[in-house]
């Protein structure tokens, strides 16, 4: 598209346009929200474009600073993070636009205004970008910290109580999950003298023995540090209070966040820890932590008193489910599982946009129990129809295609050695999810009724309507449009991840585009020109 | 040299992870401080230490790891420095925050219920 450039460009755009919203803040100008919602549609705009070009199969490396590969940093484009993009784009757009109906309002939903919410908000799309186009360990660890970074300012907007304890867990947790993988990078480092995630892929194979437990140490170590980031078992305690407490559309980009974890983890045990003898290393653990995780998540589901919080446990869910798929590795489970992805992400979204909705409509609770709401606040109907859909999707009931990629998932793992615990887990884990949202639902939408006498004095505050939810219930019917885009769209979408999984097993083009990229013929030779200097002197 | 090293990474990180445990966010922060320092000097020590060779141009000896120690994990020392610098402050003011508002300098906000 643009000279090769393109590969770029979803970092630097977010990256200037966070910088420019800084100063049009600064200035106090009308325009930030515009020039915010312009910079993300013109992000969705690149992702598309990108995943075009990244879908005719050829891995396409970009050079840093035209450096050559090992020496400097590389970027790569290639099925998997193209398609990463464009998810990415597609929840910020939802959340950016849900953001905006609720600065229009007021009280505690009022996300950004003051705060330097649109600034942050781009910021966190750089360092997520950033995290999935690069080819670096180091560079994705200075990533990782950029989106960090950001997700600690948007996490404590409009600081509540509940949300900085929240904050300071989140903060001390993913702090410790740094220092982590510093200690893995650094020793990746010692042994391979390397941090390209090609070049390592290329050397770790060819370690001496000596070497090769703290390969191994370092691989596993980066593996928890991306398991935190995922919320797998043991370590996904911080996400329901941390989820639960951020505002509605920050959440909402959040669902992309667990995403990235699941990304890394993906990427680094395809690629860099893909080859003998380190493949394989984590093939007993994942998988069966993944179904762990699926079962507290349904218990955490079930046992749930506020609508946020069995929101949260779906997100946990969605993760067990693909560090399943990912876990088992073979093409088939990879390429359901990244199909499952495209869904879970958006109906997270949705879900956490819906639940704030609903909330509001109830007098700014969210506890499940019944409430008597006087009459029907606007738009109840619609808010049932949404709560509806987004359950089909989440318990991946047919029609919707959260059914497609279950099946297909258990379809592919059914050849594998987890095939009974796979299909058991994963169908309980199901019908649990439904049993509580269909709880929830009858408690939210029917139990306490409408329109019951006696109940006037909630009528007041149950009917908040902000006189600008319209881009709120826009921004659903998006995320919820796109759900439904995904299930018409089953077949090229299967396709394309399917192709997305034999790309990411096959490493060797991907090897050969990051190392064998060659550094471009400079328009201005500055060393060219300090060398003659130098000469004559 | 390579033991003090050793042995000094080993205590920061141990004194790092126990007030780390402690839940009270000043210790927290004073936990973290000093479990970067360990993470900064083990990304040194993985260049491999030598003592008394310069990092990349040396006078007239041939430029390879033989003479001259790695400059690239000073880099990427630098970097982590700056990072986990930045983050401290932040965590900081996110602490005086919380503690402002909650009146506890426990992490979960309020003393734990016995």
């Amino acid at each position: 598209m643009f000279g090769g450039h393109e590969i770029v460009a979803p970092i630097v755009l977010p990256l200037v346009a966070g910088a420019l919203i800084l100063l049009l803040e600064q200035a106090r100008s009308r325009w930030v929200a515009a020039f915010s919602l312009g910079a993300t549609l013109a992000l969705l705009g690149l992702a598309i474009g990108l995943v075009r070009q990244a879908d005719d199969g050829v891995v396409q490396a970009y050079l840093l600073g035209n450096w050559q590969a090992p020496w400097g940093i590389a970027l790569a484009l290639d099925r998997l993070a193209a398609l990463m993009l464009l998810l990415t784009a597609a929840v910020a757009l939802g959340a950016l636009v849900y953001a905006l109906g609720a600065e229009g309002g007021h009280g505690a939903a009022a996300p950004s205004g003051r705060s330097h919410f649109h600034s942050l908000f781009q910021f966190q799309l750089m360092g997520l970008n950033g995290a999935f186009l690069t080819a670096d360990l180091f560079n994705l660890f200075v990533f990782f910290e950029v989106l960090l970074a950001a997700s600690y300012g948007l996490l404590l907007h409009g600081a509540t109580r509940a949300r900085l304890s929240a904050s300071v867990h989140y903060v001390v947790f993913n702090l410790t999950g740094s220092a982590l993988f510093l200690i893995a990078v650094s020793l990746l480092y010692g042994v391979a003298g390397t941090l390209n995630m090609a070049d390592l892929a290329q050397k770790l194979p060819l370690l001496a023995p000596e070497n090769r437990r703290l390969a191994e140490a370092a691989a596993l170590m980066l593996l928890v540090v991306f398991a935190v980031k995922a919320a797998l078992l043991p370590l996904y305690f911080w996400l329901p209070d941390t989820y639960a407490a951020a505002s509605a559309p920050v959440a909402a980009l959040f669902a992309i966040m667990t995403k990235v974890g699941v990304y890394a983890i993906a990427r680094s045990t395809t690629l860099t820890f893909g080859a003998p003898p380190l493949a394989g290393l984590a093939t007993p653990a994942l998988p069966v932590l993944a179904l762990a995780t699926l079962v507290l998540a349904a218990f955490g589901a079930l046992a749930a008193t506020r609508l946020r919080g069995l929101v949260a446990y779906l997100v946990v869910a969605s993760a067990g489910t693909l560090l399943l798929a990912i876990g088992i590795g073979s093409a088939g489970t990879l390429g359901a599982g990244l199909f499952y992805l495209v869904n879970s992400t958006l109906v997270a979204a949705a879900w956490f946009l819906i639940a704030e909705r609903i909330a509001l409509a109830r007098g700014g609770s969210d506890l499940l129990e019944p409430r008597a709401l006087g009459h029907a606040p606007a738009g109840w109907a619609a808010l049932g129809v949404a709560f509806f859909v987004a359950a089909v999707a989440v318990a991946g009931v047919p029609p919707l295609a959260g059914f497609f990629g279950k099946a297909l998932l258990l379809q592919a793992a059914g050849q594998t050695p987890f095939a009974v615990w796979a299909v058991a887990l994963v169908l309980g884990s199901s019908l649990a999810m439904m049993v509580a949202l269909a709880r929830a639902g009858s408690t939210l939408f029917w139990k306490g009724g409408v329109g019951g006498a006696g109940s006037a004095a909630s009528v007041a505050r149950a009917v908040p309507t902000a006189p600008s939810a319209a881009p709120q219930h826009m921004a659903i019917v998006a995320l919820l449009a796109a759900l439904l885009a995904t299930t018409v769209a089953a077949g090229p979408l299967a396709r394309y991840t399917a192709d997305t999984a034999a790309q990411l097993l096959a490493r060797e083009p991907y090897l050969r585009a990051v190392l064998d990229a060659q550094a471009v013929a400079p328009m201005f030779d500055v060393r060219k020109e300090m060398r003659e200097r130098g000469e004559a002197q | 040299m390579l033991l003090v090293l050793a042995l000094g990474i080993g205590t920061l990180a141990g004194c790092g992870v126990w007030l780390l445990l402690r839940a009270r966010t000043f210790d927290a922060v004073l936990g973290l401080t000093l479990l970067s320092y360990a993470v900064n000097l083990f990304i040194f020590a993985m260049g491999r230490v030598r003592v008394g060779a310069v990092p990349i141009v040396g006078d007239a000896k041939v430029h390879t790891l033989a003479n001259t120690t790695d400059p690239l994990p000073q880099a990427l020392v630098l970097t982590a420095i700056v990072i986990s610098f930045a983050m401290t402050a932040l965590l900081l003011a996110i602490a005086l925050r919380a503690r402002a508002e909650t009146g506890s300098d426990h992490v979960d906000g309020s003393e734990a219920r016995h």
